[in-house]
């Protein structure tokens, strides 16, 4: 067991975002204090949780106990392996999303700046508290929180589209937040504690079979919105409406990621490997992420605009993640945890890319490509990239977590999850390559005119591609990202 | 001061205020307002001292007139009735000083008996809380309801009927309490309710005391509009000024939900009532009921004073379903929802009048971005209200819904679990419906009412926020909400455990 001590840090980490609102608010009538202030913000955060990693990795938890929520319950933050790994990830990227935003926003001459970049903010404000979470009352208070901040950016255009992508956002989210909040209340009743524990704390509680399953669809079905499990997923492509930032960041990242990170939350640290095999619980969520892989891949096939294909992409992937927690065996959990953070780092990388295409040349379309490459060689350079770690190319990283998830499947003696993944690897090529085939081997002369996007976009996409490769080549050399993944799976499993 | 005398203070500080405002009136005209603040401000205080000096040193009796109980009448300021006496006192204050500007624009000429009135409802709420003696509350009863009769037919021209409306029923209402207070007496001869504890846990249940208890059930569920007595609500609600609303909406019928705690909880040894004839689930599940028709006609109102009224009907509701959970989560649930209720709507019909007093309506369908462009503050005020009234953290109401699903849950009532879990997101539905008009919708969509769009607001787009006392009072209770959300556990150890009756 770790040992625990008390600490302000994960505190602050949540906090520092939420206090950089007020400068942004306070600053928006000058752009360049205000994005100061994000830049600020975005660096002092991942500063803080990087400040985190060598405790966790020396088996030590900081804790911090804020307010009594309810008597016996507190706003606990807690930075364990686990949590630390999420917010590593959440505020590194969101360093390379502030630069491309500012840049995507300039150069795309939105409105209303001021309130995108808060409410951003906030959103990261809330990840990490649903990273840190202690307890699941915390966790639930901050799930709800990240739905309010990313409600603003989801209807940012204002267009009715993007109203009705909202309205609908906000109906599946706070549905899954009173789920989220009703589970909670049975647990405490049945368990007597909420508290996250690696191994799970209903493990000794007697509890009727049914009881138990039940209890297990209300968290899946609360947890499995953000995580886009289908048929919980339509509000995701619709939610593209958004600016491309919020797409990249937390359309492929921290609200997604939240959704998934809550689901292994549930599986690992709520339910524990013993309950979910005895009642067949990882059965039930092995065919649903397995279902949502297969559907996700062949409707992204179909879709014409990039960014709704890169949407459904993401919702197969979220899927490996939670087909890595069904598995419940060494490899493959250690493979779903760290696919969280290769998918996060690909995924971004294509949504940069997507909204470099639209800011600069106002294409939205796979159909209206063809010859973009030679006019932007970086930016589709990038998305070539990105696209081949998702189909599982070595040496990019997405092949390492797809190895380890495929291994599990293999430990688990589930030949068939086996399949699905090669086949799902099959399914992304034929949907993310024709973007490049179309971009660098078709001609066209309407690109001619146009040459590579702005440096504050083209300057982050090709970083996270870069480090897409570099974390391909070497899975240990920032932040031991892996090791921290292996760690966390046999921290679950062990008990 | 002698300690025992702050209680009988409360209500005395009010009524002669009442009083006083109709003679000062005559020496200097348009002073009413300046009084009543004056008094509730006094009053407020008291009571504030009143809780200190309860959770302090323990419950203050007071004997009128020497008399002791069972034959006199007592006033008695427990943990509860100290608590609640504060939450009164203070939405009221905060609703009076708001009132100044809306009572000038709206019912120019009449301030003297409005004042006169709000006070006199103020006070006998009070007496109904502090009172130890069911008949006693009894009188207290009609005194408010008398002086919410006025208060509420002071209004646009619709007024009128719909007070009379409740009146009908509320004297109704009043009329089964009093025939179910005499069963009472009947079987027990004793009006005291610390007497009649003790008379009480000796007594077998007979047939007498339990018509007693229904007829009392009944008469206090209209008075506190549980469904399906809840017809007179939204009429009067709608059509009655905007500071007569402000004034009973957030507290009028909490005291009537307070009336059946006192009577189930306290009066009668908790178990009683769940016995042969289970009163309060019934009253659970009419709340549940209540709970589900309140938000959906909310959603089906254009009007944005109707729609908080059917969102009372459905709030109340939930201080229902607590009664009925009879455990100490849902006694927990429903007193903290009443104190979040108060200042949620208090501050959501403070937002209605001042959209009423610089827009001239309040008709949902035609709100649109410009309200927030002109009243900032006001928007937020309402924005924050609104998410604390759909329950989301870090907002008070979100709280007294935990403790209510935790309760729900404690008792295996999924009925219950269920019901909460769907009126937040039909509460989501329409308060974000309002949300979205005033933060997103742009003028020009609104091909129905082009010319209001464009005509409510000024051309040049500058601020019209509305005047300080009135925004003061709107951010005060929006700003506690905050408060009240991240204390509560504070509020519920220090000071809701202690007044948890034995035995439940």
């Amino acid at each position: 067991m770790s040992d625990v001590f008390q600490s302000n840090i994960p505190l602050w980490a949540v906090s520092i975002s939420l206090l950089a609102t007020l400068g942004i608010l306070v600053s928006g009538r000058k752009p360049n204090l205000r994005e100061f202030w994000t830049l600020l913000a975005g660096l002092i955060k991942f500063g803080l949780v990087l400040s985190l990693l060598p405790s966790v990795r020396a088996g030590k938890i900081a804790e911090c106990v804020l307010l009594q929520v309810s008597p016996g319950i507190g706003l606990s933050l807690r930075a364990d392996e686990f949590g630390v790994f999420f917010a590593l990830i959440a505020s590194g990227l969101w360093i390379f999303t502030s630069i491309y935003s500012i840049g995507y926003m300039r150069s795309n001459q939105e409105l209303k700046q001021t309130r995108y970049f808060a409410s951003f903010a906030v959103a990261l404000s809330a990840t990490l508290g649903v990273a840190f979470a202690g307890n699941l009352l915390t966790f639930v208070i901050f799930y709800e929180m990240l739905t309010l901040a990313t409600y603003p950016l989801v209807i940012h255009k204002e267009t009715g589209e993007a109203l009705r992508a909202g309205r609908q956002y906000l109906a599946y989210s706070l549905t899954a937040g009173v789920l989220l909040l009703a589970g909670t209340a049975w647990i405490y009743n049945t368990a007597g504690t909420i508290e996250f524990q690696p191994g799970g704390i209903l493990g000794g509680v007697e509890a009727a079979p049914n009881a138990i399953r039940c209890l297990f669809f209300v968290f899946v079905a609360g947890v499995g919105v953000k995580a886009g499990i289908m048929p919980l997923h339509s509000w995701l492509p619709n939610a593209m409406v958004a600016p491309t930032p919020v797409s990249a960041l937390l359309h492929a990242v921290a609200v997604v990621k939240s959704g998934v990170f809550g689901v292994v939350r549930v599986v690992g640290f709520v339910f524990g490997p013993e309950v979910m095999a005895e009642h067949g619980l990882n059965l039930i969520l092995a065919v649903l992420a397995g279902a949502t892989v297969l559907f996700s891949s062949l409707i992204a096939l179909q879709q014409d605009s990039l960014k709704r294909r890169l949407a459904y992409s993401t919702i197969g992937h979220l899927s490996y993640t939670v087909m890595g927690a069904a598995l419940l065996t060494p490899e493959g959990l250690t493979g779903g945890i760290y696919h969280i953070s290769t998918h996060a780092v690909m995924k971004i990388t294509l949504f940069f890319c997507a909204g470099a295409i639209y800011v600069h040349t106002h294409k939205q379309n796979v159909s209206e490509l063809d010859g973009i490459g030679r006019a932007m060689p970086w930016t589709i350079g990038a998305f070539t990239l990105g696209s081949l770690g998702l189909v599982g190319i070595p040496p990019i990283n997405g092949f390492f977590s797809k190895w380890f998830l495929c291994l599990g499947s293999l430990q688990a003696g589930w030949p068939m999850v086996l399949a699905l993944f090669i086949l799902s690897g099959l399914l992304n090529a034929a949907y993310l390559l024709p973007v490049v085939y179309r971009g660098f081997f078709r001609k066209s002369e309407e690109f001619e005119k146009f040459d590579e996007a702005p440096p504050l976009m083209v300057v982050p996409l090709c970083t996270t591609a870069a480090l897409a490769l570099v974390l391909g080549l070497f899975p240990n050399l920032f932040f031991d990202f892996f090791e921290l993944a292996s760690g966390i799976s046999e921290m679950i499993l062990a008990s | 001061m002698n300690p025992p005398h702050l209680v009988i203070l409360i209500p005395l500080i009010f009524f002669a205020g009442a009083l006083l405002i109709p003679l000062l009136e005559r020496w200097r005209h348009g002073c009413a307002y300046g009084v009543a603040v004056a008094s509730a401000a006094v009053g407020a205080l008291v009571t504030v001292a009143g809780l200190v000096e309860v959770s302090s040193g323990g419950t203050l009796r007071y004997q009128v007139s020497g008399w002791a109980p069972p034959i006199g009448i007592e006033l008695v300021l427990d943990p509860l009735s100290a608590f609640l006496s504060v939450m009164l006192a203070s939405v009221a204050l905060l609703v009076l000083v708001h009132s100044g500007s809306v009572v000038r624009r709206e019912l120019p000429g009449k301030a003297m008996p409005l004042y006169s009135t709000a006070l006199l409802l103020v006070g006998a709420l009070l007496g109904i809380t502090i009172t130890g003696d069911l008949f006693n509350l009894y009188v207290f009863l009609e005194i408010s309801s008398l002086a919410s009769y006025a208060l509420l037919a002071l209004g646009d021209r619709k007024a009128p009927v719909s007070a009379f409306r409740y009146l009908i029923l509320g004297t109704v209402g009043a009329s089964f309490y009093l025939l179910g207070l005499g069963f009472v007496f009947m079987t027990t001869g004793s009006l005291n309710m610390a007497d009649l504890k003790l008379i009480l846990s000796n007594l077998e249940s007979s047939p007498p005391l339990l018509v007693g208890l229904v007829l009392i059930t009944t008469g206090v569920g209209l008075k506190m509009a549980l469904f399906p007595m809840h017809g007179w609500l939204p009429d009067a609600y709608t059509y009655a000024s905007s500071t007569a609303t402000a004034l009973i909406a957030p507290i009028g019928t909490k005291i009537a939900a307070y009336v059946l705690i006192r009577i189930f909880f306290f009066v009668l040894d908790p178990g009683f009532a769940s016995g042969e004839i289970p009163l309060t689930t019934a009253i659970g599940y009419l709340g549940a009921a209540g709970i589900l028709w309140g938000s959906i006609l909310a959603i089906a109102q254009t009007d944005l004073k109707r729609m908080l009224a059917y969102s009372s009907v459905g709030q109340i509701g939930y201080i229902a379903l607590g009664i009925g959970l009879a455990s100490p989560m849902g006694f927990i649930g429903a007193i903290l929802h009443m104190v979040n209720h108060a200042v949620m709507k208090g501050c959501l019909f403070l937002v209605s009048a001042n959209f009423l007093s610089r827009l001239g309506h309040a008709d949902i369908r035609r709100f649109n971005d410009s309200t927030r462009v002109h009243m900032p503050w006001t928007a937020a005020g309402f924005t924050m209200a609104a998410l604390s009234m759909i329950g989301l953290p870090p907002f008070a109401g979100f709280f007294s819904k935990w403790y209510l699903i935790l309760g729900s849950v404690e008792e295996s009532n999924w009925v219950f679990v269920a019901v909460i879990l769907i009126s937040s997101l039909l509460s989501a539905v329409y308060f974000f419906r309002l949300i979205e008009r005033i933060y997103l919708r742009s003028p020009g969509r609104d091909s129905k009412y082009p010319d209001e769009a464009g005509g409510a607001a000024a051309p040049d787009g500058g601020r019209e926020e509305v005047s300080a006392s009135m925004l003061a009072p709107t951010l005060i209770l929006a700003s506690a909400l905050l408060v009240l959300g991240l204390l509560n556990v504070w509020i519920v150890n220090r000071l809701i455990q202690p007044m948890i009756p034995a035995g439940l």
